[in-house]
């Protein structure tokens, strides 16, 4: 008995940090509808400035309590700046490109941090008045948790006083339903988004802050609360401060308990969690159902049937593409061939996104078990390389259809929330199944065929599936089927009443982005010989995310500009620095500001 | 007008001598370093490319190796297997290095491993602590540094064997090191000690622990013991809640590496004590020579040592000493050289082992207590058990290594 009411409190404790988190970024995806990955940053920041700030202030014990605020004040005062200078000019750009512009400052805010604080581990102060135990139930409970699960709820009440009894607040709380009407009824736009952005990057630096007595500081601490902070938003509903409260509470229980009857499925409990909530509620627990957001026809990322290209182009880069072993080094054919796995993954997302507009924060799923697919029918199956390399999109494909079954029932960033929720499923598996797939050890020595090992013969090999690929997606994209799924994505409603079965097509599509992104992952393996479960985690999910976005999404060549972009970029930065983040995320957002609709994007406008 | 015209045959004549001369004979030898140095490796990583440098340093100071300068080049992995292939790559073929040293995280080193067995170059393995990159997945291209885990669970068991405790508890991070540094000190000690009983196993995510409620499960399993291979930021916040819920006062704790300056600083006085732990207590080590060479790390960068640094120190004496040996820099010169290389190190001479590349390097065994005037906690009682004394006979290693 003791010991559950101990667990119980252990977990409220965990609940009220993740939901300090968690309310500050509904708030902002509520309104501003932007996906705020810098969210973990800011959360970082104040719980370093913290540790600083409370070495340096003087007046003995009360530092560490000034420290917090100042530091959560800082952070807000950041939050604003980005939104005035940075993400304000990107509002009219295509859906999105705030996040790559989030991406990027995940990027420079971790380096910066590095970089001032340096990389090893720090441990803050402990708070005063706060730092002992009291006696619960007959085992000791810090007393610092006990406060924090009474300032906890306090904060949930103040939050809600603020959006129930000021005019702000009834502002916010209508643009979180229908942002169009309250502009149309003449409210000023970008002062409500400038002050969500302050409020919800300082519950940001609270939770950060508040943390430094309890956690130790990491460079990484960013990067580990952000993707469980979009899971309680999700499961408790955009933009609803009790649902964030509630799915906060239900997480860190669950937790709490998992850790006692479930250690094994820990690793992916939120996720299973949220994966139901889903399926049975598709708005989260508190949330409502969405209202269209986009006048009908504007089309979420103006991406239309692209005219098909000259076929004197199509020849002239398909014969550069044959002659580049010949006239490249050995290492830059194998970096060729790592961006034809990356631009077939980023454009199967491409087919997904732009023309389904559907956004997946998940994809890595289908390149990880395309990868994992071709290394065990190889080396479980005894497959020739060739037949292993083949059969490894259909492997792909299979999960796609038991996934996209469900995530197709699911829009918005729900079902982006949903595709990750897989991605994270698929990763548990690869990780704890440690006789088939070899766990964290990965499967090593996934090498091509002798024939083919060579790296300019493994490249024509490569360079004929991604043509295959791309092409596949091209016939897709430009047939009865593509038109009629771009209808759906601009109106679902129309097309529907048009007969169209919207969920057949969205799956079908869901399908056939998981078969190619799945042909980019045998591309992959057999480049690299080895295969480990990072590559299904939701970092790699990221990639192809910012690469779409990065080329641009209204042009079917722009994943491909994308790829090749990202990937040179990256592999020329992190030669010349270590501070490779700083400078990547300082190109990106320059990339952003310059080209606010991807580089294709910009190249086809000057046509 | 002449001058002018004559400058560049000048100058291309200077750079014919040049190239021709003997300075092209004295050209650096290039090794390649793959390593996280961002990430969750750095905290480790820093202080190693410190001791690599300064070890080149010294080297180059002394002349070099073979009349040539050794030149390191970095790169990071970003804890990615699929970067460091990438790296492996470029170094090899672009930057033309001789051999590639470094990896922090297992997968990492095994990735980097399996692409220098397919591609025919060396690799010494600093860090990487899994044992199943010298035993199963071993092979002729590989050699590693550090102790790996099942010597430093053997080194614990062996004392904890003699012990009283029965009931056994342990958490760790839920991966592949985690895991084995539990299995391999458990079987020993069932071996030292048959009525030993486990009565509970956490594995949080690498990473993303929750402390507060898996310290309250252990203190409800009620074990006499526990076993931890938590490290890094996990570790931390593990002690902190640890200590505010009375866990170290009703149990013993036996912690795998945790006695390493990289882990028991950051808690300051928060560390515990009367651990059990393999660690580098270089305050106290009384080894000839290391204490001037704790002196010489301090003078250069001001810092004081951590494991870390004088792993990368030994790795680079290593990759002087086997190009030495080798006479030369071609890879299967440099594969015959490491076998059995004999390398004197701040630590006493390390060899790497004929029979699976596995270095003798030791590790330190010893109790943690506070030192209230540094203000951290060190290691006392400790003694270097040498790798010998634990690795399993050539014999033994031959059963577990693939044949080739």
């Amino acid at each position: 008995m003791s010991l559950l009411l101990v667990q119980l409190l252990s977990g409220l404790a965990n609940a009220m940090f993740l939901f300090l988190i968690a309310s500050g970024l509904s708030l902002i995806f509520g309104v501003t509808r932007i996906v705020n990955f810098a969210h973990g940053s800011f959360y970082m920041l104040a719980a370093y400035l913290t540790y600083s700030l409370a070495a340096a202030l003087p007046g003995g014990p009360a530092a560490f309590y000034l420290a917090a605020l100042l530091a959560a004040l800082a952070v807000a005062a950041i939050g604003g700046l980005v939104e005035v200078l940075l993400l304000r000019r990107v509002y009219r750009a295509p859906e999105l490109y705030q996040l790559l512009l989030t991406f990027a400052l995940v990027l420079i805010t971790a380096d910066v941090v590095r970089w001032v604080w340096g990389a090893d581990n720090k441990t803050g102060p402990s708070a005063p008045g706060l730092a002992g135990s009291v006696p619960v139930a007959g085992q000791l409970f810090p007393s610092y948790d006990l406060a924090i699960i009474v300032f906890g709820p306090v904060v949930a009440l103040g939050l809600w006083l603020l959006f129930h009894r000021t005019r702000w607040g009834v502002l916010i709380r209508a643009a979180t339903q229908d942002r169009e009407m309250v502009a149309a009824l003449g409210v000023d736009q970008s002062r409500l988004f400038t002050s969500v952005f302050v409020l919800g990057s300082f519950l940001a630096g609270l939770g950060g802050a508040l943390q430094v007595p309890r956690l130790a500081l990491t460079t990484v601490m960013d990067t580990s609360v952000i993707v469980e902070a979009f899971v309680v938003v999700v499961i408790g509903g955009m933009g609803s401060v009790w649902g964030a409260l509630l799915a906060s509470l239900l997480i860190g229980v669950l937790n709490a308990f998992g850790v006692l009857l479930l250690p094994k499925i820990a690793i992916v409990l939120i996720f299973v969690v949220m994966a139901v909530v889903l399926v049975v509620r598709p708005w989260g627990l508190l949330g409502r159902p969405e209202i269209q957001l986009r006048p009908p026809g504007s089309g979420a990322v103006a991406e239309r049937a692209a005219r098909r290209p000259h076929p004197a182009w199509t020849a002239a880069a398909l014969l550069a593409l044959v002659a580049l072993p010949l006239v490249l080094p050995t290492f830059w054919v194998s970096i060729a061939v790592e961006i034809f796995a990356f631009a077939l993954f980023a454009a199967s997302l491409h087919l997904l996104m732009a023309v389904g507009g559907m956004v997946s924060f998940g994809h890595a799923a289908y390149f990880g078990v395309g990868a994992y697919g071709a290394a065990l029918l190889l080396q479980l199956v005894g497959l020739p390389m060739p037949l292993a390399f083949l059969a490894a999109p259909l492997v792909a494909a299979l999960a796609a259809v038991l996934f996209g079954y469900f995530c197709v029932r699911l829009t918005s960033i729900y079902f982006a929330m949903l595709t990750l929720a897989f991605a994270q499923i698929v990763y548990a598996i690869v990780h704890q199944w440690d006789e088939v797939t070899g766990g964290d050890n990965g499967l090593l020595s996934v090498w091509p065929a002798a024939w083919l090992a060579s790296p300019a013969r493994y490249y024509y090999w490569a360079l004929v599936a991604t043509v295959a690929g791309v092409v596949l997606l091209r016939r897709v994209t430009a047939s009865p089927f593509g038109l009629t799924l771009r209808a759906i994505r601009d109106h679902a409603r129309r097309a529907e009443a048009l007969g169209v079965n919207i969920r057949a097509l969205q799956w079908t599509a869901f399908v056939v982005a998981g078969f190619v992104a799945g042909l980019g992952g045998a591309v992959f393996v057999f480049l690299k010989g080895s295969v480990f479960p990072v590559y299904t985690e939701s970092p790699m999910s990221v990639q192809p995310l910012v690469m779409v976005l990065l080329g641009g999404v209204a042009s079917p060549s722009g994943p491909l500009i994308g790829a090749a972009v990202y990937k040179l970029l990256d592999t020329v930065i992190t030669r010349y620095t270590d501070y490779w983040q700083l400078v990547l995320g300082a190109i990106l957002v320059a990339l952003v500001l310059v080209f606010p609709r991807g580089i294709a994007g910009v190249l086809d406008g000057r046509r | 007008m002449r001058a002018s015209r004559l400058r560049p045959l000048g100058v291309a004549a200077l750079l014919l001598t040049l190239a021709a001369g003997p300075v092209a004979a004295q050209a650096p030898i290039k090794v390649g370093d793959i390593n996280s140095y961002s990430g969750i490796g750095a905290p480790f990583t820093g202080p190693y490319r410190a001791g690599i440098e300064m070890a080149v340093e010294e080297i180059n100071a002394k002349g070099g190796v073979l009349g040539r300068k050794i030149e390191v080049i970095f790169r990071d992995d970003k804890g990615q297997p699929a970067e460091a292939v990438k790296h492996a790559q470029e170094l090899v073929e672009s930057d033309k290095v001789v051999m590639i040293t470094g990896s922090f995280l297992s997968n990492v080193g095994l990735a980097v491993s399996d692409w220098a067995k397919q591609n025919k170059t060396m690799f010494l393995a600093a860090e990487a602590l899994t044992e199943a990159l010298t035993w199963s997945k071993g092979h002729d291209h590989v050699v590693r540094l550090r102790p790996n885990t099942y010597e430093q669970g053997h080194m614990l068991a062996d004392k904890a064997g003699k012990m009283k405790y029965v009931k056994w508890a342990t958490i760790g991070p839920n991966y592949e090191y985690g895991k084995r540094a539990w299995e391999t000190f458990r079987d020993r000690l069932k071996e030292l000690k048959p009525d030993v009983q486990v009565v509970g196993e956490h594995w949080p995510t690498l990473g993303k622990i929750e402390p507060g409620p898996l310290v309250t499960a252990i203190l409800n399993q009620n074990p006499d013991a526990l076993y931890v291979s938590l490290f890094g930021s996990d570790w931390l916040a593990f002690v902190r809640e640890a200590q505010k819920r009375g866990l170290f006062q009703k149990m013993f704790v036996v912690g795998i590496l945790l006695g390493e300056p990289e882990y028991i600083d950051p808690l300051k006085l928060e560390a515990p004590e009367g651990m059990l732990v393999t660690g580098y207590p270089w305050y106290d080590v009384k080894i000839p020579g290391h204490q001037e060479w704790v002196a010489r790390y301090v003078k250069r960068g001001d810092k004081n040592p951590v494991l870390g640094s004088l792993i990368g120190y030994v790795t680079y004496l290593s990759v002087a000493e086997a190009i030495k040996k080798a006479g030369g820099t071609e890879t299967p010169k440099l594969v015959a050289a490491f076998k059995g290389l004999k390398v004197e190190t701040p630590m006493g001479p390390v060899t790497f082992r004929a029979s699976d590349g596995q270095s003798t390097m030791g590790a330190w065994v010893g109790t943690t207590k506070l030192d209230a005037q540094r203000g951290v906690g060190i290691m006392v009682n400790h003694e270097l058990i040498p790798g010998e004394k634990v690795l399993p006979s050539d014999e033994e290693v031959k059963k577990l290594r693939p044949a080739n």
